[in-house]
């Protein structure tokens, strides 16, 4: 039962960690754009929800509904105005581009909030916990956080499968230029991309916020457990990088639990053996 | 009662960066005609195609269509404003299923003939299999589909560039077949072919290109074999 809890507080978590790599996928499903700074966007949602919170009282998981649109607002803006800039045939210019813009969102929040780390309270819900059987529970926040990356995760496949936009969206994925010669204006499709990635992003920072403590040096770390997920499950696939995500969680909860020092090592294991044996993921996505 | 002239390039030159692929050219097209541009590899036909929809830059070009100015204006405008390119080599979205990239043609919704019912009447056999993988289909299916994704966007005129290249006879026969039910139906075409004697036989007027300069231009009863392969060869 120990053991059962422990891989279920894993699963939870995996939720979390593929929040954190669903806009990283997406950004490089949609444009080869490999965002450096994606770790970086999800601490600045994460402090985006603090002035919300600390502004207007509202209710930390109520600001999603504040900070989703202004990340969303904010990245069609980057990409229209620095992303789209710099793609091209080259991936060198848009992965150098987004690595200086971490280094700037990293020291810009270094200066206005400090390296203080930070932490939304939620009050009574960070606590609470559902009971399912035999002294097995789950704590509600990991179970919001578990069920807010499935929906967000079913959503965006419906999009891409059966909304119109979503069928332009793969479609400039395809073939960018053709996409043009159908009357796409490519540059405005990728801020919408650019700005659904930074829209999950935003859920993503406020569950990072209520989870934990965070401060401005946070980003990198939370980018390379979105990388893993991504890997882990396979490039192209939303449910592979869902279940990517579970299985990096489950990883640490297990190394975690026979050692507390090997908790993220052995995330970091099982996606060196996913790149080692299985390069291309553990749920490619097939083509044709 | 809209001008008869649809199509008037005059003094076209194009460039890839510094090397020029195209001098001087001048060509106009009426409305319902179709036109065919034959030539043979690299004399400049697909770069012809590229730079009237804004793909390849153009310097010092006049390109007026239905009365309107097209040079500079970004691709996307161009197709708004009426015209279509069929790709070299189809080019369908790999990931969409024949149907949706029927769709995709259509997302404009310019009003005309041209819906995916039509376009099942036009090639039947893409509405068997509208729901497969556009990459599970021959050659000659997918050029199908490219045709049908272009007219979906209800042009005034549809670009088919190498209409038969890499294609089974056959399928090109059928390709063919269908075309004069695509000008009847008001859309003008100019396709472009290495295949000279396709061309000739449903074109109303022909352009020779070789060099990336006009070496010819005619009806195809007027041009003889010679004279033709004078220009094609440049002997």
């Amino acid at each position: 039962m120990e053991w059962a809890n422990v891989i279920l507080q894993g699963i939870l978590v995996g939720g979390l960690y593929a929040l954190f790599a669903t806009g990283l996928s997406l950004i490089f499903g949609v444009m080869r754009l490999v965002n450096i700074a994606h770790g970086d966007l999800i601490v600045l949602a994460a402090y985006v929800a603090l002035l919300c919170v600390t502004q207007t009282s509202i209710h930390p998981l109520l600001a999603i509904f504040l900070v989703a649109p202004v990340m969303a607002v904010a990245g069609y803006g980057l990409q229209r105005i620095l992303f789209n800039r710099t793609l091209g045939a080259d991936l060198l210019p848009p992965l150098l581009v987004s690595f200086g813009l971490s280094v700037i969102i990293q020291n810009v929040l270094l200066q206005i909030f400090t390296a203080d780390s930070r932490k939304l309270s939620a009050g009574a819900i960070e606590t609470a916990t559902v009971p399912i059987f035999n002294g097995l529970a789950v704590g509600v926040l990991p179970l919001l956080m578990f069920v807010a990356a499935v929906a967000i995760i079913a959503a965006l496949q419906f999009m891409f499968y059966s909304l119109p936009i979503g069928r332009a969206l793969r479609a400039t994925s395809d073939d960018p230029e053709v996409a043009r010669l159908m009357g796409y204006d490519n540059r405005h499709l990728f801020g919408v991309a650019m700005a659904l990635s930074l829209a999950v992003v935003a859920v993503a920072g406020v569950f990072l916020a209520v989870r934990a403590n965070f401060d401005p040096a946070l980003g990198p770390s939370r980018l390379i457990y979105g990388f893993e997920a991504v890997i882990i499950g396979g490039l192209g696939n939303l449910w592979g990088t869902l279940a990517g995500g579970v299985i990096l969680g489950v990883a640490q909860a297990i190394g975690a639990k026979i050692d507390p020092g090997w908790q993220l090592l052995a995330g970091h294991l099982v996606f060196l053996a996913v790149l080692a044996f299985r390069p291309e993921g553990l749920f490619p996505k097939v083509d044709g | 009662m809209p001008e008869k002239r649809l199509l008037d390039i005059r003094n076209l030159d194009a460039f890839y960066g510094a090397f020029q692929a195209l001098f001087g050219i001048s060509l106009h097209a009426e409305r319902g005609e179709t036109l065919a541009i034959i030539g043979a590899n690299s004399a400049g036909k697909s770069t012809l195609m590229k730079a009237i929809v804004g793909l390849v830059t153009t310097r010092n070009a006049e390109i007026r269509f239905a009365g309107g100015e097209l040079a500079g204006r970004p691709t996307q405008q161009i197709v708004r404003e009426g015209i279509a390119l069929v790709p070299e080599g189809r080019r369908l979205f790999r990931s969409l299923s024949v149907e949706e990239n029927l769709l995709v043609g259509g997302h404009l919704h310019r009003s005309g003939p041209w819906s995916l019912m039509a376009i099942y009447d036009l090639f039947p056999v893409l509405r068997e299999k509208r729901h497969q993988p556009s990459t599970s289909l021959s050659g000659g299916q997918q050029q199908m589909v490219a045709i049908g994704r272009a007219l979906m966007a209800n042009p005034d005129l549809v670009l088919i560039d190498e209409l038969s290249l890499g294609l089974a006879p056959i399928v090109i026969r059928d390709i063919y077949a269908a075309l004069p039910r695509v000008t009847a139906a008001g859309t003008s075409a100019i396709i472009v072919e290495q295949d000279t004697s396709q061309a000739l036989a449903v074109a109303n007027r022909v352009y020779c290109l070789r060099g990336g300069r006009i070496t010819l231009e005619g009806t195809p009863a007027s041009l003889t074999r010679d004279a033709i392969s004078a220009a094609y060869f440049g002997v």
